[in-house]
């Protein structure tokens, strides 16, 4: 069998720089699951249709499983660990739990991901805005209706503390 | 597998004459990694261009708007620029996939990938735009002559799109893009059209129709471009030209739709599409 050659790679995932050796095959989300331990990005179709593996790349969401990892070589990549943790929480995951948002919870970490994409550009997202912008991500679970609340009211939740802040 | 990232334009059409057959290039990859998933092709060389930045631009002179090849989806739908001088191509470029593969995906990806159901494409037939090729020299190819066939362009193997052109937009042109698919978001076109119109109260003086995923490429509605512009819009020159567009067309049967509704729709649509521009 012919071995593909591999390449270095360099990411910087939630602020901190890791380094790996890839071939030119293997996809954004597969390294990250089975080179860095970052299981936290979720494969769901594993070719664009479900929005499970999104990421923020460069500040942008997209999914993991239709970029090559050296595709994203040098950039800054964001996952849901790097939104927040269990003992800091960003107010999108606290607001999924307090709505009830995540039921099985596999489709949550690209969610929320997708989520942080929108309100990092749009602070006061519509409800129509918000349909829209985790249109590519599919949730079985919960009809959308309680994902679409919990990121309207952590959009609310992010502009009280940074007026307060003000 | 071999890969490699050139730095500028000049790398890219090296490599490209260098690798021809064997090379693949890769910008947004939205179509390229299902295709290398799915082993429908098996490249020796990817030649990565998805981070060359002097690639990716919109820009507006007088007449024209020039979209760089790296421009991705979701620059196209939100530019001012765009959204100001070729409405159609924004409206339509907000229905591409979803938002997640907009991000990725380039113009000139979802063109040279050649799909006749390509969503870009139809809104640029409409609005008479031009591809900006570039091989060992440069060339410009108006898009009605750059289809060829399903998945086929008139790009050779050491070509590539280097910017689209369009036309700026009449402000007075009248616009829509409508698509049809089986739901609303990441969905393929089952039919797509769109239309541009510039009225003068009820005569029409000029009309361009794109119509997507209804032949073995992405075309031009010309039998029923002849049949509004320079006439008066009636009610039954409408329903003329929605009876027509059936003959226009030769889609076929698919996962999607079969060919016979196909047919209906595009009727359909074009009943929607201009309803919606002549009001």
């Amino acid at each position: 069998m012919k071995v593909s050659k591999t390449y270095p790679l360099k990411l910087n995932v939630n602020g901190e720089w890791k380094k790996a050796e890839v071939t030119p095959r293997e996809t954004l989300l597969h390294v990250m699951r089975e080179r860095l331990s970052h299981t936290e990005v979720k494969e769901g179709c594993g070719k664009g249709d479900c929005g499970a593996c999104a990421v923020l790349l460069d500040g942008k969401p997209v999914n993991a499983c239709l970029t090559l990892a050296l595709q994203a070589d040098g950039q800054r990549v964001v996952t849901l660990k790097g939104i927040g943790t269990p003992d800091k929480p960003h107010p999108l995951q606290e607001s999924f739990i307090k709505k009830g948002a995540i039921q099985c919870g596999f489709c949550s970490a690209g969610m929320i991901v997708t989520a942080k994409g929108l309100l990092d550009k749009n602070p006061k997202p519509s409800r129509e805005e918000i349909g829209k912008a985790i249109s590519g991500n599919l949730c079985r679970c919960t009809g959308y209706k309680k994902i679409i609340e919990a990121i309207e009211e952590a959009a609310l939740k992010l502009r009280r503390t940074k007026n307060d802040r003000r | 597998m071999e890969y490699i990232r050139p730095q500028n334009l000049k790398e890219i059409l090296h490599l490209m004459k260098q690798w021809k057959k064997k090379a693949t290039l890769i910008a947004g990859g939205t179509n390229v990694i299902p295709d290398l998933r799915a082993r429908a092709i098996r490249p020796e060389v990817l030649i990565d261009i998805s981070q060359l930045k002097g690639l990716s631009y919109i820009k507006e002179d007088k007449k024209k708007i020039h979209i760089g090849a790296l421009t991705t989806v979701s620059e196209l739908a939100s530019s001012k620029i765009i959204q100001k001088w070729a409405p159609l191509l924004s409206e339509a470029a907000n229905q591409l996939g979803n938002p997640l593969v907009r991000n990725r995906a380039t113009i000139a990806g979802n063109l040279a990938d050649g799909s006749p159901a390509a969503d870009t494409a139809v809104p640029l037939l409409a609005l008479e735009a031009i591809i900006v090729i570039q091989g060992g020299k440069e060339k410009q190819v108006p898009i009605h002559q750059f289809f060829v066939g399903p998945n086929q362009t008139v790009l050779k193997r050491d070509e590539m799109i280097k910017e689209v052109i369009v036309p700026k937009c009449n402000p007075n042109a009248k616009t829509a893009y409508f698509k049809l698919g089986l739901r609303n978001s990441m969905a393929v076109s089952v039919v797509s059209i769109a239309v541009l119109m510039e009225m003068e109260k009820t005569f029409c003086k000029k009309a361009r129709i794109g119509c997507g995923a209804v032949a073995p490429k992405p075309i031009r509605a010309y039998r029923i471009e002849e049949m509004l512009e320079n006439h008066e819009l009636t009610e039954r020159l409408l329903r003329a030209c929605c009876e027509t567009i059936g003959k226009e067309i030769s889609p076929i049967s698919d996962i999607r739709a079969s060919k016979e509704y196909r047919t209906e729709m595009a009727s359909v649509l074009l009943k929607r599409v201009m309803k919606r521009v002549t009001q």
